[in-house]
């Protein structure tokens, strides 16, 4: 009875107190909406919008809904996101390896890197490439162009846009040779084990991603065009790129702080990985008779990766949660769109506030239970 | 003389080998010093393809016939085990020296030959480097915010008084170190708190505090004389009485003329700001997210299933979501969850909430530590007879918290690079002061320097600070 009451009393003591706390939250703001005469609610998401955003990936104006531009704020955080991961995650991986080179130049080189961009705040970067670096850009009329098609100028990049004519079945040939090639591994699987023999599985799939879209090109009436950016002029000072791609200087800039930030991160946690297996283990499979390319493949990397990639997620997250700091220098995410312009017009605080942690909260979420459930599979297995 | 193998260098013909292979690399490394430092092109009369590359082909001829192994030379030998192991390294090494002899020329006029120091008005720039006139003339601004000058002297007196404090573990001498981490945890914080609020802040504040600080003092000398049993709910609710009953029912604010006792002017936080707002955010966050962040991971790891699920509640929540969505919800959304006539300053709610958020991250990495203790530490722990408290206090938690402080430190890292998103609450330290010195319309156009110039200072502490953790793990470190 005593033990039974001991572990019940302090249980009740925490609920009680959190119950309070929200009680009180919740009465509070009961009054001051009452107040001030706002009653909560999420209607307000159906109302129009009628203010602009600079970049979007979806159509949008002012006569959309509220929910709208959320869906435009979330999109380009999602944009930004990708593009900074996949930077990040190449330059991290290069890095990272670097830092274990045997050559000293390499190794000291990428460990001043490292040093460097992880000991500077996030913001003061995104300022320094936004309002420093990027403003020394020559204007669009003075601008070098790169390669004949590329402008870099202060008002963004400009690339070539594609122009694709049944772009459906050159997805379709995509699709169809991720299948091929997710059965040829299963076979080739089966293969080794039941006879022993091994499928050049690697370049097989290679092949197959260069020959089958191709086809499609010569036989399903694929066709791809670049529109190339042609300089315009408006008035006599004015110009601009017409045709092609824009790629606003806020998104550069950000995407070019987070990633080279996160870069460092990652490139540790690389590092960090690969050291983590023992050397006993490369001898191990050099005494067997495995090549170095199979050492590499079978014995080092699965055990490495095992390590790196739930550290590697968490910086993935970090960055997604950087990319808020877009608001800061006007790139239209969801923080600055959402939380800020909307919560602006509507001065609804709660429902806007709210929707946005959750939003950045169920992003969280999804990953981490999908990154539980990855760490589960390729777990070592005890027996 | 042996048969030559250009291909092949071998020891056969080694000096033969190391002085052409020299020869090549010093030709190579002088042609890129004098295009990059005297703008001299010593092979214009080669095509502007080739005559870009050859340096790189050259060095690569010498670092080639260099490649010999076991010279017995010993600088050769560990030249060629560093820096030139295969032809692709070779490539990577003449790249990385290029690059840093390329660079040296425009970095250094940009910072140093080419900069100005001198005047004091936009006028003085004229050379076409670096204008460090505005960052001498800014200084002030970037220091103290927009503090009064005369008053600048309270934050500095503030601030050399708390690192005086602060050092007083070094010079502790045995007798008194068991007192040093109730020093820390307790009194050193309060002490800060005071310095703060009564010297940074100023005016009326103070009465504030001195109610606190009457309430604490009064309990305390009667905490004597209660019995030791309900010492615990004595300390948890007298003090909080007597502070409520002193600010309410007594009123002695108006029994004593405040023009009196209020000796400093009051100067709003929203006037503080710079480098002194960064240190002063860190600060107090750092010593209230530490111990939030321990009773979370305790709880986490707690056998009563309300506590464990509200703290994974509470640590999931505050780790997912961005920190600026929190000082949104601090600055927006917090004022609505309050009384109407409760005013909360806003630096306050900021330190708040960056606690609370990085309260979480410390409880994750704290958590960690526990896991990390074998079974076998709770169950001697227990088997000696000692209660939940006793056992976390004097067995688990030290040895836990020495395991962690990478990770510590890691998250304090992350801490003082996360304040200068205080700008969204329209509190401007360091970063956020630039901001506003880079719109002045007397100072366009130096925004380069103003960030040169605060990415070198947040270095300069974050590096220090990584390797003042370093340290203290090597320290801290126990075989087991």
């Amino acid at each position: 009875m005593n033990f039974k009451l001991k572990k019940i009393i302090p249980q009740l003591i925490t609920l009680f107190f959190v119950i309070l706390i929200f009680g009180f939250f919740t009465f509070n703001a009961q009054i001051n909406m009452e107040n001030r005469g706002i009653e909560f609610g999420f209607g307000f998401l159906s109302q129009e919008s009628s203010f602009d955003v600079q970049f979007s990936l979806i159509d949008y104006d002012g006569s959309h809904s509220y929910a709208r531009a959320y869906l435009v704020g979330l999109l380009n955080t999602l944009l930004v996101a990708f593009i900074g991961i996949v930077i990040a995650t190449i330059l991290g991986v290069i890095v990272g390896i670097a830092r274990l080179s045997p050559n000293y130049l390499i190794e000291r080189s990428a460990a001043w890197y490292v040093e460097f961009f992880r000991n500077i705040p996030l913001l003061l970067q995104i300022f320094f490439w936004y309002f420093a670096a990027l403003r020394a850009l020559p204007l669009p009329q003075d601008a070098d162009s790169i390669m004949g098609v590329f402008y870099l100028t202060i008002k963004g990049l400009y690339t070539p846009s594609f122009v694709w004519e049944n772009l459906d079945i050159f997805i379709y040939s995509v699709i169809a040779v991720l299948i091929s090639i997710t059965v040829i591994r299963i076979y080739a699987r089966k293969l080794q084990e039941k006879e022993g023999k091994q499928l050049p599985v690697f370049s097989i799939s290679i092949a197959l991603f260069i020959i089958l879209p191709l086809l499609t090109f010569l036989i399903g009436g694929v066709s791809l065009n670049f529109q190339v950016p042609v300089l315009k002029q408006l008035s006599t000072t004015g110009f601009i790129y017409e045709g092609g791609l824009r790629l606003p200087p806020e998104l550069i800039a950000l995407t070019l702080a987070l990633s080279l930030y996160t870069a460092t991160f990652i490139a540790e946690c690389v590092r960090a990985g690969i050291q983590g297996i023992s050397k006993g283990q490369k001898e191990a499979a050099a005494s067997i008779g495995l090549t170095p390319n199979q050492i590499l493949k079978l014995v080092i990397m699965p055990q490495a990766l095992r390590i790196i990639i739930p550290p590697t997620t968490n910086q993935y997250l970090n960055l997604t949660k950087n990319s808020s700091l877009a608001a800061a220098i006007a790139y239209p995410d969801l923080v600055l769109v959402f939380a800020g312009t909307a919560l602006m017009q509507t001065g609804r605080a709660i429902e806007i506030v709210s929707i946005t942690m959750l939003t950045y909260l169920s992003i969280s979420l999804s990953i981490s239970v999908l990154m539980n459930w990855y760490n589960k599979s390729i777990a070592i297995k005890e027996k | 003389m042996n048969k030559l193998n250009i291909l092949k260098p071998d020891l056969s013909n080694l000096y033969f080998y190391i002085y052409t292979g020299l020869f090549f690399i010093t030709v190579s490394i002088i042609d890129v010093f004098l295009y990059s430092f005297f703008n001299i092109n010593i092979t214009s009369f080669l095509p502007s393809t080739l005559s870009f590359i050859l340096p790189l082909i050259l060095g690569l001829i010498g670092l080639h016939f260099i490649r010999i192994e076991f010279t017995g030379i010993k600088n050769l030998d560990l030249l060629n085990k560093n820096i030139n192991t295969t032809n692709f390294n070779a490539i990577l090494t003449l790249l990385v020296i290029f690059i840093i002899i390329k660079s040296i020329p425009p970095i250094m006029s940009w910072f140093i030959l080419d900069a100005n120091i001198a005047g004091d008005s936009k006028e003085a720039c004229t050379g076409t480097g670096a204008c460090w006139t505005y960052i001498k003339i800014w200084l002030r601004r970037f220091v103290y915010g927009m503090y009064p000058n005369a008053e600048q002297w309270r934050i500095n007196l503030s601030f050399i008084s708390l690192l005086a404090l602060g050092s007083v573990g070094y010079f502790a001498t045995e007798k008194f170190k068991k007192y040093l981490t109730l020093y820390y945890v307790i009194i050193y914080p309060f002490i800060a708190f005071l310095f703060i609020f009564f010297f940074i802040s100023g005016g009326p504040v103070f009465f504030e505090f001195s109610y606190g600080i009457i309430a604490f003092a009064i309990s305390i000398i009667v905490g004597f004389f209660i019995p030791k049993k309900f010492k615990a709910w004595y300390f948890l609710l007298v003090p909080i009485i007597l502070y409520i009953s002193l600010k309410y029912f007594l009123f002695y604010e108006e029994t004593i003329d405040l023009g009196k006792l209020d000796g400093f002017n009051w100067v709003e936080t929203g006037a503080w700001g710079g480098l002194s707002l960064t240190f002063i955010v860190s600060f107090f966050c750092l010593i209230f997210c530490f111990p939030v962040g321990m009773f979370l991971a305790l709880g986490r790891r707690s056998e009563l299933p309300t506590v464990r699920y509200i703290s994974i509640g509470f640590i999931e929540f505050w780790r997912g979501v961005p920190l600026i969505t929190v000082l949104f919800m601090s600055s927006v959304m917090f004022p609505m969850f309050l009384p109407e006539d409760f005013f909360m300053d806003k630096l306050v709610r900021v330190i708040i909430a960056i606690s609370l958020f990085e309260a979480a991250y410390v409880a994750e990495v704290i958590r960690g530590g526990l896991q990390a203790l074998p079974r076998g530490q709770y169950d001697a722990a227990k088997s000696l007879g000692m209660g939940y408290w006793k056992m976390h206090i004097l067995v688990i938690l030290p040895q836990a918290l020495k395991l962690v402080i990478p990770g510590i430190a890691n998250t304090f890292l992350a801490l003082i690079k996360d304040t200068p998103l205080i700008f969204v609450v329209g509190l401007l330290e360091l970063v956020g002061m630039l901001n506003l010195a880079k719109t002045n319309p007397e100072w366009l156009g130096f925004a380069m320097e103003g960030y040169v110039f605060a990415a070198i200072i947040f270095w300069i502490i974050c590096y220090a600070m990584s390797k003042y953790s370093y340290n203290l793990e090597i320290k801290y470190k126990t075989e087991r």
